[in-house]
């Protein structure tokens, strides 16, 4: 019996069409779950909005920035929260003024939660950034730029809300993520 | 070795050249490609390779499952629901992984039969032939253990009664069903570990046994079906080929079961909703709703049917057919490369491995059958039969006195009655599926909503939905006298000779009350026909009263009718204002309804007749439910009605306020 394959034009050709079907068999699950994969590409964070944060009078008129939790609503995939602490301002006002300065407790440089050091300044624990009160930058810093301000309003009736978003770290400018 | 020979030929060619050098990659290949095939390739061989593709398959869409799924009791059911309709694609990644699981296991008996018909299990090969059995266990731990992981309806029960089927191993079998379950209850641990069995120690452990099953394949060589007649092939291209064209095939047939009734759909000219393409998922796991719907996945279907064989031996029963029969199959199977090695024992194993697919085949169909059997069973023929079951009960000799004594007719007619009960126990399970599938995709939908699924769980959006609640405690507390059913169906009639209190379809309605109203009707079975009140006043005040068209102008019964639909809030919006003021003042005038029935400051005491004051509302909906004895309704004329939400001190009420509340929502139509 003759056990020899000849290798031919035939072969390259069947070579072509093996590669073919098996790429194409195997293209199905792979497309499916990269599509399914990049799913989040599409999603968008939540708008920015003005939330209710605190009221006027629970904020002293030294200058002196206080800690607020911002509570809202949050879908977080499937599920939907109902209200709950997501962030933390930092909330000033100097003497006598109805003026609200804000600020978000998410360091610039990379994420990191800003902390108040005693009334001097804020300090970010991770790479030291360094901020003086009003949010302003301490050279040298590892932050590019300095804490970012938030929209304030204060109402009449003395609810403070805040316009509250999310900044892209690690930039000089001040660029809403999305 | 050979000299380095880069600076040859083309870039290309440079790299794989380096790469050859450093790594010998073309020899691998070459070792892994150019595979003698005797007698050359042929279609028969392509099993395994399908096997193997079909095991890629499930990795590659697993791990991108993986990326998406949360294991635990309340984010199971939930990531599963968010991946198959929220999320892009979803649906196809998660329906490739659900059917080519199947396809594994059709894949895997043939490729079992390919072997044992050639012989391909006999000396030296016995060893692989056991690692494929291994194989094959694993493969079907990976589907039972896969089954769970959506924490649906079906998946929940089916493990329940897998794992307490593990449970009946004597002595250890307790133990192995705790720590399989992760205690003694089912739970987030059920999940976590059957997550870590399906994704990480079942595949870890079939990779390793597949390299080796492999490995001894190329040790040994193809197993050629004799007699050859052609010329040898070569593993690459020729069977690599054929392989290829087989999965393409598998992968098609896998897809087109996914995507052939989508493009059904839209071919009909119809809309489809991705999220309900591909593998199904149910509604939420729920451990106190009965799930009648429950049945394993097809492929075990025949385990199902085989444990029936031992119906009514109990415990010993199901460890007969659950354990021990199993068992000794899988041990003959073991057995098989040495029983192969006697004059008969090749013919035994081909027999006895196609027997058993027929038994499987067989007792599959019997389950189909069992199941479907009122979707093609001839009723007409049985029509008689059916009814005498009903009147009789199936009771001999009721039977007997039915038919007039006729013993040769109560024979024929007593043969019947296993084909009307097995028409009737199908029926149930097709309503049961029904039902089912209405519950999923209710809970599909609540979770669609924009508040999206609380952090309790999807389970907890279930509960408090009156649609899904309403029918089932209507069912369990109201049905036994209140009919609910829409008086213009042809059923009506015969629900409503059962029912012995008011038809509460569209209680609150125009509709409703303009039946109250008609004297041919207010005594008749949809209102106060089978209650203590069938003589009451309200039934005389009907018939005579409103009859006398002189106090009574047809334009004042509507008037009232659409007064007391506005009080319920479920009138028509349409009404005229001017005729619901009129009726408001009809319905409160101590000359008309007033006269008996408080509404609103009308002055009229309570107790003689209920307090019309927001009929029908759901407030007004609760408070009857909640104590149909208090003055505001029947008093101490309330017929049977138990008070549901009222209880002796300490003890329990029938019904929570907010099942209460359910019920007065569905029944309102609110949801």
């Amino acid at each position: 019996m003759n056990h020899d394959v000849p290798d031919s034009r035939r072969g390259f050709l069947a070579k072509l069409a093996a590669v073919a079907c098996g790429g194409l068999a195997t293209l199905a699950p792979v497309a499916a779950g990269v599509w399914a994969f990049l799913d989040p590409l599409r999603r968008k964070g939540a708008a920015a909005e003005f939330l209710p944060v605190t009221e006027l009078s629970a904020i002293p008129d030294d200058g002196v920035p206080r800690q607020f939790a911002v509570v809202a609503e949050r879908i977080d995939a499937w599920t939907g929260f109902p209200r709950e602490p997501i962030g933390a301002v930092y909330l000033r006002r100097e003497k006598g003024s109805r003026n609200v300065e804000a600020l978000t407790a998410t360091c610039p440089h990379a994420g990191c939660f800003v902390e108040l050091e005693g009334t001097r300044c804020f300090r970010c624990p991770c790479h030291n950034s360094t901020f003086t009160l009003d949010g302003g930058i301490v050279e040298p810093s590892p932050s590019p730029r300095p804490m970012d301000s938030l929209e304030c309003r204060v109402a009449e009736n003395g609810e403070v809300a805040v316009k509250w978003q999310n900044f892209r770290t690690g930039i000089a400018a001040k660029e809403a993520s999305s | 070795m050979t000299p380095p020979r880069e600076g040859r030929g083309g870039p290309l060619r440079r790299l794989a050249d380096f790469l050859d050098d450093r790594t010998g990659w073309r020899g691998l290949m070459h070792e892994a490609l150019y595979e003698r095939v005797p007698g050359g390739a042929r279609w028969r061989y392509v099993w395994g390779s399908t096997l193997v593709f079909a095991f890629m398959t499930q990795v590659i869409t697993g791990l991108f499952l993986w990326a998406s799924y949360s294991a635990s009791g309340q984010t199971a059911w939930e990531s599963v629901w968010y991946i198959q309709h929220e999320m892009t694609g979803g649906w196809l990644l998660r329906g490739i992984h659900h059917f080519m699981a199947q396809a594994m296991v059709v894949l895997l008996a043939l490729h079992l039969l390919q072997v044992v018909i050639d012989g391909a299990y006999k000396a030296p090969r016995e060893v692989n032939f056991w690692l494929g059995l291994v194989l094959m266990m694993l493969v079907l731990g990976m589907a039972l253990t896969g089954y769970l992981l959506p924490w649906d309806q079906k998946g929940y029960w089916a493990t329940r009664v897998a794992t307490n089927l593990a449970g009946i191993v004597p002595v250890i079998g307790p133990a192995i069903q705790k720590v399989v379950v992760g205690g003694p209850d089912y739970g987030h641990h059920t999940l976590t570990r059957f997550f870590a069995l399906h994704a990480g120690f079942l595949p870890a452990t079939l990779v390793a046994f597949l390299v080796v099953h492999l490995a001894l394949f190329r040790k040994h060589g193809l197993h050629a079906k004799q007699p050859i007649t052609k010329p040898d092939g070569m593993f690459w291209p020729d069977q690599l080929l054929k392989d290829a064209v087989a999965m393409l095939a598998v992968m098609a047939v896998v897809l087109g079961v996914i995507l052939v009734p989508a493009v059904r759909t839209m071919l009909a000219g119809g809309h489809v909703d991705w999220g309900h393409v591909g593998a199904e998922l149910g509604a939420p796991a729920d451990p106190s709703q009965p799930y009648a719907a429950a049945r394993p996945e097809w492929y075990f279907l025949f385990l199902f049917q085989f444990l029936k064989v031992f119906e009514g031996w109990g415990a010993t029963g199901e460890f007969l057919g659950a354990i021990l029969v199993p068992g000794l199959i899988m041990g003959v199977m073991f057995l098989m490369p040495i029983l192969g090695n006697w004059k008969l024992g090749h013919r035994f194993n081909v027999a006895f491995t196609l027997g058993l697919l027929a038994g499987v085949a067989v007792l599959t169909g019997l389950a189909l059958d069992e199941d479907y059997y009122a979707l093609w069973a001839d009723k007409q023929q049985v029509a008689e039969a059916a009814k005498l079951f009903d009147e009789t009960g199936g009771d001999e000799e009721k039977l007997l006195a039915a038919v007039g004594g006729d013993k040769a007719k109560a024979a024929a007619i007593a043969g019947q009655f296993q084909t009307v009960e097995k028409i009737r126990r199908s029926e149930a399970f097709l309503a049961a599926v029904k039902t089912a599938r209405a519950d999923a995709e209710r809970a599909a939908e609540l979770a669609g909503r924009p508040e999206r699924i609380p952090p309790g769980g999807a389970l907890e959006l279930v509960r408090r939905d009156p649609l899904s609640q309403g029918p089932r405690l209507f069912a369990q507390h109201c049905s036994s006298c209140h009919a609910h059913v829409d008086p213009e169906t042809p059923e009506a009639a015969t629900i409503l000779a059962r029912s012995s209190a008011a038809n509460l379809h569209g209680f609150g309605t125009a509709a409703w009350m303009k039946g109250l109203l008609d004297p041919d009707q207010v005594a008749g079975p949809a209102y106060f026909g089978n209650t203590a009140h069938k003589d009451g006043d309200m039934v005389n005040f009907v018939r005579e009263d409103l009859q006398d068209a002189e106090t009574w102008k047809p334009a004042d019964i509507e008037a009232v009718i659409a007064a007391l639909a506005a009080e319920s809030g479920l009138g028509d919006a349409k009404t005229p204002a001017a005729t619901i003021l009129r009726g408001r003042e009809l319905v409160a005038s101590d000359e008309r309804c007033g006269s008996c029935h408080r509404f609103g400051d009308n002055g009229t005491d309570l107790g003689t007749a209920c307090d019309l004051t927001g009929w029908g509302g759901r407030e007004w909906l609760v408070g009857i439910i909640t104590d149909p004895t208090h003055e505001r309704f029947y008093g101490d004329t309330n017929d049977r009605m138990p008070s549901f939400g009222k209880a002796a001190e300490g003890a329990m009420p029938l019904l929570t306020d907010e099942q209460i509340g359910l019920l007065a929502d569905w029944l309102r139509g609110e949801w």
